[in-house]
């Protein structure tokens, strides 16, 4: 019994106005918002993290360094499922949370399980970048007169990020495969709609292989605007500029 | 109003349970590690192979699976697994063949990322060690499986062992297809007693120990290594 091919299948509509390729793309449409908007948590604290980090003062240091160990040593889908289930009923502002329409508080809880998820792999990204500086632009900021924010500011950060610009690339691109862990707790998103368009219509080849390519499509999209990125960004003289 | 926790449903029969399910998950990572680096490794030679069509193969194979979710993947794999070995065995569609699709999805899924590190192992073995092998008249295979690798390797241990605890952690997405491994086991308990939250607090910690440990291991290693 072969396998009966049918492409048509996404231009067949479930429900009225609704076609299963409008499925799909409202999955797109999830998952880009979702890593987008996650992206821009983790970059903020996980910078805020690194910078800590490397910072003299042991407590700060201390800090951002339990929780990097906390976040990354515990399952992606575990922290999940504990932001979902658990945080609502632990946090002061949880009834708020828990009055939300289902698929905002799907949205809102991965967003932050996967932002502060990835600030912890930003962290040590932006971390080592600043430890690979030489110890002396540090030195010499302080020696200028600068606090040590401005010396953050305007020496060690301008040059870290230009170092760790290639490795966060690609933690860019793991927010993006990460996001598909949001469809176990219910949230639509690409791979989720994908499930969905399988149970309803039985031809599995089509729906995933199209949710494949929509993924691939989203990682060059990503690794295009990274090169972009990088070359605006590259100071004349250094190596392989 | 706080909530009140209870690990009442914790009970010995359950811990028994969970530690069936973590033999699961224990078992899905080491065959992966194991056929993840052998794969990986092959697929590394092939990736700095003079043959064209090997090293594409190679190329493309591993950006394939490094593009999409492990998520994906395990769904590819559950859906393509049983198919393909009813057809070829004969087997009735009443086996249960998740284990065996998690286990392919892992080892293929995983060895495009060990191929990657490996390749920087095999990269970062001076030159002059394979022109010195066949200047000793060595074959290409005994000058790889003799020199190059073995120093290749010693130098990525502590890199493929992050990659197992990594992997370790990976292997709890099972759950999306109902294998009951560690986390999904975790996962029942806490819904049959309503107590979710708890469950999955256990869980997490006991991940958490245990990727902790591995980890400070491997960081010691790295620095008596380093001395």
């Amino acid at each position: 019994m072969a396998y009966q091919w049918q492409w048509s299948v996404f231009l067949q509509a479930p429900s009225a106005g609704q076609t299963y390729l409008d499925w799909l793309l409202s999955g797109l449409g999830v998952t880009i918002a979702l890593g987008l908007s996650a992206w821009l948590l983790a970059l903020l604290l996980g910078v805020l993290l690194g910078v800590m980090r490397t910072l003299p003062n042991r407590f700060m240091s201390g800090v951002a360094a339990c929780y990097v160990e906390l976040f990354r040593n515990v399952p992606l889908l575990v922290q999940i499922f504990i932001w979902y289930f658990a945080m609502p009923e632990l946090l002061p502002g949880g009834e708020t949370i828990k009055a939300l329409p289902p698929m905002l508080q799907q949205f809102l809880m991965a967003m932050l399980c996967l932002g502060m998820f990835t600030a912890a792999r930003v962290c040590e990204q932006v971390r080592s970048g600043i430890e690979s500086l030489p110890r002396g632009q540090r030195g010499a900021g302080l020696a200028l007169g600068l606090t040590l924010a401005q010396t953050y500011r305007y020496v060690l950060l301008p040059m870290a990020m230009r170092v760790v610009l290639p490795p966060l690339t690609s933690e860019f691109l793991n927010i993006f495969k990460n996001s598909a862990v949001a469809s176990t707790i219910g949230l639509l998103e690409l791979a989720a709609q994908g499930r969905q368009l399988v149970d309803y219509t039985a031809q599995p080849y089509e729906a995933f292989i199209a949710v494949t390519l929509a993924y691939m499509l989203i990682n060059i999209s990503v690794m295009s605007l990274m090169r972009v990125l990088e070359h605006r960004t590259s100071l004349p003289g250094l190596v392989g500029k | 109003m706080a909530y009140e926790f209870d690990f009442a449903a914790v009970t010995p029969a359950a811990i028994r349970v969970l530690g069936e399910g973590m033999l699961v998950s224990l078992k899905i990572t080491l065959v992966a590690i194991v056929f993840g680096i052998v794969w990986g490794t092959l697929l590394a030679m092939m990736r700095l192979s003079r043959q064209a069509p090997l090293r594409w193969f190679a190329a493309g194979y591993v950006n394939l699976f490094r593009s999409i979710p492990l998520v994906m993947v395990l769904l590819w794999f559950f859906l393509i697994v049983p198919q393909l070995l009813q057809k070829i065995f004969g087997l009735s569609p009443a086996n249960d063949l998740r284990m065996t699709s998690a286990l392919v999805a892992f080892a293929l899924f995983e060895a495009a990322y060990y191929a990657e590190i490996i390749r920087a192992g095999i990269n970062s073995v001076p030159r002059g060690q394979m022109a010195a092998a066949y200047a000793l008249g060595l074959t290409y295979p005994q000058a790889m499986g003799m020199v190059v690798l073995p120093q290749a390797f010693r130098n990525m241990v502590p890199l493929l062992l992050t990659q197992g605890i990594v992997l370790f952690q990976d292997t709890s997405l099972v759950y999306v297809s109902a294998l009951a491994d560690f986390f999904g086991r975790a996962y029942s308990i806490g819904e049959r007693n309503g107590r979710i939250i708890e469950l999955l607090f256990v869980a997490g910690a006991t991940y958490f120990v245990l990727c902790f440990s591995m980890s400070l291991m491997v960081r010691r290693y790295r620095r008596r290594v380093a001395r």
